[in-house]
């Protein structure tokens, strides 16, 4: 175990998992700032629209789909399905919930 | 076209659906927040279908992938446009549920794809984890949908016995396979015995927690699609993946915080059951020696001569189906310029801000929705507070130290100058102890069907 983390830590593809974590860590504080401010009148819209935004995995999806061949084209064909309910629905929902949301 | 161009789009991308949540802070922009991300989303997938790799795909890989499109936006939109408001948490799960497969899917189709015998191990552990996350959010979301839309299968599932060491059995070994599955690195069987196994263990995981703790387990489990996403970002090496999962990860996080924190429980306290100090639950007979009932009639003589009324609802007014009705009431009451106010708990509704989105599609204005702090400072200048389907959230029994829901934070029903509760019976909440302010000596009960009671009192408010 702790020699593959030092062959891990030599290679290029160290880096770019540092890279990665160094995004993931930022985006996480980001989004914590983000949401605190968001009101709890809002929460139900907050989780539908930012579970649509999980659907994001869709790229991943197209990709795999569009790349791979045979057996894995299978899955990205399923995964695509999968994720465009997610988006679609998602984002759907949350406007017509937030259309209600009248001021006097 | 090259991948640095695609990637220039993903940061558009990514800073679109920053900007979009960041619109959710107020309801006058939250339309366009949401607006936001959804074109952000259009451009990510739009650039994906250029991408070189993909282009090479030709003919076939195109066809599937539109066919795959158009059948989840066919779904997708099916469900967003005909489900009830009642239901959104099911839906919300469910949606959970979809986004989690299809992240751990992802990462299965590049185990299943992998040219070279070992991958990088960086790789393998995200793939590891993507397998893992994405199979318990579905798994334990599907689970979360069927105990919110109350299916009869759920209720012939059998109990699973000691949850709590099964549980951390189960959980033992899919971490260990995890474990394992990474460091291995040419991994087919263990990819999917993994898969398996987290399948197994988000069952086990949400089929053992009760109805109560659901606000609790939509958002973790929000949270987990999130994280599953972002996971898999990992495995392709692409950042709007990382960067929209973690946000998603973040906002799962603090929501799912909030409502733990609103129910006086711990996290471990939920996922695993442990009850909290019972103390010595009250005798219902004795507590509620003195309780006053009351009708329609004496109500509406009550609001009439209020200046300032606050309305406290349960998730009991929504399943009565009276948020019509109490609009029309408070309507009324309001041309008599009588103030009016509706205090929400945060765990009013069965998934955090759920009461809200009910009483909004009831056309009642965001303005007069008030948190519970606010409705709070201003309880003892209520003339009445009408409660309409809440139990525990306005029990005063959780200022006191040895009861079972002390230190829970709840709505001061019982400092107004009159409360009057309307509830079908004494029958206790989900706390399941006896509710003080029932007999409280300032409280009157009105026994009735929640939108009948409202009905009737507005009839006699219009007649008197």
């Amino acid at each position: 175990m702790f020699n593959a983390l030092q062959l891990l830590a030599a290679s290029d593809s160290g880096s770019s998992l540092v890279f990665g974590l160094t995004i993931f860590a930022l985006a996480i504080f980001l989004g914590v700032e983000v949401i605190t401010k968001i009101p709890p009148t809002l929460h139900t819209p907050l989780m539908s629209g930012s579970n649509a935004i999980s659907g994001i995995t869709l790229v991943g999806a197209v990709l795999a789909t569009g790349e791979y061949p045979g057996f894995a084209k299978l899955l990205g064909f399923i995964a695509i399905v999968l994720a465009t309910v997610n988006v679609v629905g998602g984002f759907l929902v949350t406007h017509r919930m937030l259309e209600k949301f009248k001021s006097r | 076209m090259s991948r640095v161009w695609v990637d220039l789009v993903y940061l558009i991308a990514a800073v679109l659906f920053i900007l979009g949540l960041k619109g959710l802070t107020h309801p006058r922009t939250a339309v366009r927040g949401n607006l936001m991300g959804a074109v952000g989303m259009l451009l990510a997938v739009l650039v994906t279908l250029v991408d070189k790799n993909v282009l090479g795909a030709g003919i076939f890989g195109y066809l599937l992938i539109f066919a795959g499109m158009v059948i989840g936006t066919g779904i997708g939109a099916w469900l967003a446009m005909t489900i009830r408001m009642e239901s959104m948490p099911e839906l919300v799960a469910l949606f959970n549920g979809l986004g989690g497969a299809a992240s751990f899917i992802v990462a299965g189709t590049y185990v299943a794809a992998k040219t070279t015998k070992e991958i990088p191990l960086d790789t393998s552990f995200a793939t590891a984890a993507s397998g893992l996350i994405g199979a318990v959010t579905l798994t334990g979301s599907l689970v979360a949908f069927g105990k919110l839309a109350e299916h009869p299968l759920m209720k012939r599932v059998p109990a699973i016995p000691n949850s709590t060491v099964t549980n951390a059995i189960v959980g033992g070994v899919t971490l260990l396979i995890a474990l394992l599955c990474a460091i291995s690195r040419s991994y087919d069987l263990w990819f999917w015995l993994l898969v398996l196994l987290s399948l197994g263990l988000g069952y086990c995981l949400t089929v053992s927690i009760g109805g109560a703790d659901m606000p609790v387990v939509i958002a973790l489990l929000n949270s987990y699609s999130g994280l599953a996403a972002a996971a898999t970002g990992f495995v392709l090496e692409n950042n709007v993946l990382i960067i929209s999962g973690s946000l998603v990860g973040a906002s799962g996080l603090i929501l799912t915080q909030i409502m733990c924190k609103a129910m006086n429980r711990s996290l471990t306290n939920v996922l695993f059951g442990t009850l909290g100090p019972t103390g010595d639950t009250k005798d219902a007979d004795e507590v509620y020696q003195n309780v006053k009932a009351t009708g329609p009639d004496e109500v509406a003589m009550l609001l009439d001569v209020a200046r300032r009324v606050v309305i406290v609802p349960g998730y009991g007014m929504a399943v009565a189906q009276a948020q019509h009705a109490v609009r029309d009431m408070a309507n009324f009451l309001m041309e008599k310029g009588i103030e009016i106010e509706y205090g929400i708990h945060p765990v009013a509704g069965r998934m955090p801000g759920h009461m809200n989105v009910l009483l909004a599609e009831a056309d009642i204005p965001y303005e007069l929705l008030k948190e519970m702090d606010e409705i709070n400072s201003s309880m003892e200048q209520t003339d009445v507070c009408l409660v309409i389907g809440a139990n525990d959230t306005v029990n005063p029994d959780a200022r006191q130290a040895n009861s079972a829901i002390a230190g829970m934070p709840i709505i001061d029903a019982d400092k107004a100058r009159t409360c009057v509760v309307i509830k079908r019976s004494l029958s206790p909440g989900f706390a399941g102890i006896p509710n003080p302010l029932f007999a409280a000596d300032n409280a009157l009960m009105l026994f009735a069907d929640g939108k009948q009671a409202v009905l009737d009192i507005l009839a006699a408010l219009k007649e008197g």
